[in-house]
């Protein structure tokens, strides 16, 4: 019913605007062309500084309104950079904003049609336009200078000390991977993959290197203030692991491995303190169009000290030994048990090693 | 026909055609199905490209409607969109896969078959032969043809529409390995091969089109139009037509491709594949989805220069005239467009900083991709320059031509942050892309495009629109446009992803859900207001207020020296000779002088 009262006022509006234009078409008419040019002339003049002066105090009003909901502090080392890069650019573009803004509207109501005038014939000017070529050139130079300068540190190799994770990204959630204890990652073969047997990844059993890798879903702990190297993966078409606190992105392409390493700077706990939101999680999310279930493929992303880190490596079993224990029930499960709690023990040796 | 008409059959179309003579007094026999339907007047088939156009621009807008209201409202239920959508919508809300179909179809409908069929359409065929002094296209049938691969490329896409499994829905780029596979994505089955025919059929429409442009452009100008004193219309349309030519087969090859790896087990994108819904690996090896990324951009970057160039020579074009000066810097404005043409080959892999591309490669297309603000800049600073110390008439072309600039520079600027490999990182596919796009791209190609609309309608059809009309349309487009793109800045600046139906269940990004309505009923008047706009211009053909004389703007270029409504063949008699440049506006104390007046004996030469 309400559908119906809306689409009847729509149309209501638009015959009163209708009758209202055909109106003044024929008052225009009936006064003379030049005389309804010049009154026409004098509103869209007079609008064009309206809107220059409205537009001015909506963008103030806005960025009033959105500070501190939009840019909250970097968590990761690259993310500070590129948030210097983009105040930087934020800055030079703001000047050429506003400058050239006020010009055009200012230009439009001070130059508007007036009988007394005639417009001044300049068709060129070899000095203007050199300085409006080489000025922009100069500005973009310090631009592509700043840019490239950062771009270089954030995708240079990453420190000996990273940690390696694996990514993988599937329709339509996350799958991460630790090399385990001998800190190397066991070959995979795609076609091995089977949900059904646990092995998501296509791990080759044959490969003791695999043995201890630990696999787990949507959650992974990094370690805070430890540089780490993504290894990305795609098991079907392509995602994105974008992190939006630590501004890093990188796409997962399915056949092609990419990488990235960033720093976290702050555990989840001091991020949340500092954001002063409870809720404050560092999501993982797909920003490369995948599917149907593309807005729901979500990842947490756990920072956490050195001691939570071994804490909760612990208690994860590997990948093999799980496959192992749904295939032979009882006899490997009390012994990864307990090898967790001895590893639990002796917590500050295990710091040490994995930093 | 019409070529040995143009050139043997003055007698013919020459009839005298003024205000009065509705009817075209032609002798030979025109039947409604070669005047109108499958007609080779440059004229009739520029308004077959207009009217498709804007039929395909209402449907795209309404599409992006219906998702802006899922977007705007994700918690509630619109009953009336499952009497439209059935089962994609069903209880009024929309399905993810209708959400992800009306996505790509608005961004593949407006791209292509709006700002490129549409904008390019119109206006090259309109105005190609009226200001160069041709009395058509070099080949009147290849442009006919031109047109109805257009028509049908668009009756293939709209089909799909239809279909059961829906449209393609991977997105307008239809990256795969998304859209080979049927079993990742319901879109991707029978969707994404009307998708590949419409837009090969398209394709074949757009190169047609562009090779006549070129040609007629560079061999078919009246006596005396040097290429430098071709209006900047010409100039901008003949370098989207080059930039068409050479890019639009690239595209069509990916497209092949695509097609054998999708029925027939080729392994060009496709690589260690496991479809989860399935269960299944897939047999292929070796492939690289990088690959499709290649060639698609290599297209898909020159595809926006495409879109904005013909934008930004009608603007030059209007501003000048409605400036009553000439236009600053002819020249310069030429040359930028040039290097526009030029460094649009070079830059396409700034879409893929976040691939896995090679760092150093990424540098070189950072660098690439920000020199073309310069040429950019140089425009803009002329446009201002053109309007400085002018005596402007704010006519309807004029508003959108000044609105052009504004949206043109707020948009372009923002091309700085994400044309930065750096920021790229941040920035990519997120509400800042969607922003910076669509306001450089989209409303600004619009903007050029209403401007041209506006302007040349009394040459089109013999009548005005309605001013009153046109002044709302102008300024709750402009205001609303900056009311809905401005605050996506801010959303992209927090990281919110691009092509999601929902951010609820996000922390990160759920603090906008008021902006989003806002977003959502802001475009809603927008959307109505354009509802005007097309009710204006189908009103106008046949109620508008008459032209009454020949040169109703006070313009200097050709097509004003044609009849009030010219037959095909476009001149009475001679085809006019070119004296001048097309902007001696305000010279030596006149207002304007044609570019078919003679030099005086003692002016200079521009």
């Amino acid at each position: 019913m309400s559908t119906i009262f809306l689409i009847a006022i729509l149309l209501l509006g638009f015959v009163i605007t209708f009758q209202i234009a055909k109106a003044s078409e024929y008052v225009g008419i009936l006064k003379g062309e030049k005389k309804n040019l010049e009154q026409n002339n004098r509103i869209n003049g007079f609008l064009m500084i309206v809107f220059l002066v409205l537009g001015l105090i909506g963008v103030y009003w806005c960025n009033e309104l959105f500070r501190g909901r939009i840019l909250g502090e970097a968590a990761s080392d690259h993310g500070k950079k590129i948030d210097t890069m983009l105040y930087i650019t934020i800055a030079i573009t703001g000047v050429v904003f506003f400058i050239t803004q006020i010009l055009l509207f200012w230009f439009s109501f001070k130059y508007q049609y007036s009988e007394k005038r005639k417009g001044y014939y300049f068709p060129h000017n070899n000095k203007l336009e050199l300085i409006w070529t080489v000025v922009p050139a100069i500005a973009l130079t310090v631009l592509v200078g700043f840019g490239l300068m950062y771009w270089f540190q954030i995708t240079g190799e990453a420190p000996k000390n990273a940690m390696e994770v694996e990514v993988t990204g599937k329709q339509f959630n996350w799958i991460f991977r630790y090399p385990g204890k001998d800190n190397i990652f066991g070959k995979k073969y795609y076609k091995n993959i089977s949900d059904k047997d646990n092995n998501t990844l296509g791990l080759l059993w044959d490969d003791e290197h695999a043995h201890d890798d630990i696999v787990v879903q949507n959650t992974m702990y990094l370690i805070v203030g430890q540089p780490v190297k993504f290894i990305i993966n795609s098991r079907d078409v392509i995602h994105d692991v974008g992190m939006v606190a630590f501004r890093m992105k990188m796409d997962a392409v399915p056949g092609t491995p990419t990488t990235i390493w960033f720093t976290p700077l702050y555990t989840t706990a001091e991020m949340k303190k500092k954001t002063g939101d409870p809720d404050f999680e560092y999501e993982i999310s797909c920003d490369q169009m995948c599917g149907k279930g593309h807005f729901s493929m979500r990842g947490e992303i756990q920072v956490v000290t050195p001691e939570e880190f071994i804490l909760w490596r612990a208690r994860q079993q590997s990948n093999y030994a799980l496959v192992m224990k749904d295939k032979m029930p009882a006899a490997p499960a009390p012994a990864a048990d307990s090898a967790a709690k001895a590893r639990m023990n002796s917590t500050p040796k295990l710091v040490a090693e994995v930093k | 026909m019409s070529n040995e008409l143009a050139i043997h059959g003055q007698g013919e179309t020459m009839v005298s055609h003024d205000a009065h003579h509705e009817h075209d007094l032609h002798h030979h026999k025109q039947s409604f199905i070669t005047k109108y339907v499958f007609s080779q007047d440059h004229k009739t088939i520029c308004k077959q490209f207009l009217i498709t156009g804007i039929i395909w621009a209402m449907i795209g807008g309404l599409m992006s409607v219906i998702f802006r209201l899922q977007l705007g409202y994700p918690d509630s239920t619109f009953p009336w969109l499952e009497d439209i959508l059935g089962k994609w919508a069903k209880g009024g809300k929309l399905t993810p896969e209708a959400y992800y179909a009306l996505v790509t179809m608005h961004g593949t409908i407006l791209v292509f078959f709006v700002l490129t069929g549409g904008l390019s359409g119109t206006f090259a065929n309109f105005l190609i032969p009226l200001q160069i002094g041709a009395r058509d296209m070099a080949s009147p049938f290849l442009n006919m043809l031109s047109y109805w691969f257009f028509w049908l490329g668009s009756v293939v896409l709209l089909s799909s529409l239809f279909i059961e499994t829906g449209p393609a829905s991977g997105g307008w780029t239809i990256y795969p390995p998304l859209s080979a596979l049927g079993d990742a994505n319901l879109g991707s089955q029978a969707g994404m091969d009307f998708w590949i025919v419409g837009m090969a059929l398209f394709v074949i429409s757009s190169l047609l089109g562009g090779l006549n442009y070129i040609t007629t452009i560079l061999n078919m100008r009246t006596k005396g139009m040097s290429m430098t004193r071709l209006p900047l219309t010409i100039w901008a349309l003949l370098f989207t037509a080059i930039l068409g030519v050479l890019s639009f087969p690239v595209l069509l090859s990916g497209l092949i491709l695509l097609m054998f790896d999708r029925h027939f087990g080729t392994s060009f994108f496709l690589s260690d594949i496991f479809i989860t819904a399935t269960q299944t690996a897939l047999p292929n090896e070796g492939g690289s989805p990088i690959l499709f990324q290649h060639l698609f951009w290599f297209l898909g970057h020159p595809e926006v220069y495409i879109i904005i160039l013909p934008a930004m020579g009608l603007v030059s074009e209007v501003m000048a005239i409605n400036a009553r000066k000439p236009i600053f810097g002819y020249m310069a404005m030429v040359g930028s467009l040039f290097a526009i043409t030029i460094l649009a080959f070079l830059v396409w892999a700034h879409h893929m900083f976040v691939t896995g591309l090679n760092p150093f490669l990424g540098s070189v297309f950072v660098l690439l991709t920000l020199l073309i603000a310069v040429p950019s800049a140089i425009k803009v600073f002329n446009w201002l320059t053109t309007l400085w110390r002018g005596n402007l008439r704010f006519t309807p072309g004029m508003l959108f031509a000044i609105g052009f600039v504004s949206i043109f520079i707020s948009g372009g600027l923002t091309g700085i942050f994400i044309g930065n490999s750096t920021l790229d990182i941040h920035l990519h596919d997120t509400y800042f892309m969607i922003a910076h796009f669509h306001l450089v791209m989209g409303v600004a190609a619009f903007f050029g495009m209403f401007c041209g609309v506006y302007h040349w309608f009394p040459k089109m059809f013999g009548r005005y629109m309605n001013n009153t009309m046109a002044y709302i349309h102008f300024w709750v487009t402009l205001a609303g446009a900056y009311l809905i793109f401005w605050p996506m800045h801010y959303e992209g600046l927090a990281g919110m992803p691009r092509r999601y139906m929902d951010y609820s269940g996000w922390s990160s990004f759920n603090k906008f859900a008021g902006l989003n309505q806002f977003i959502t009923d802001v475009a809603l008047i927008v959307f109505a207001v354009q509802l005007m706009f097309v009710f204006n211009f189908f009103y106008s053909i046949f109620k508008g207020r008459k032209v009454t004389t020949k040169n109703p703007w006070g313009a200097n270029t050709l097509e004003w020296t044609t009849p009030i409504r010219p037959g095909h063949g476009n001149w009475v008699g001679e085809i006019p000779e070119v004296y001048r440049w097309a902007y001696d506006y305000g010279k030596d104390g006149k207002d304007f002088i044609p570019q078919t007046e003679p030099l005086g004996a003692d002016e200079q030469h521009h």
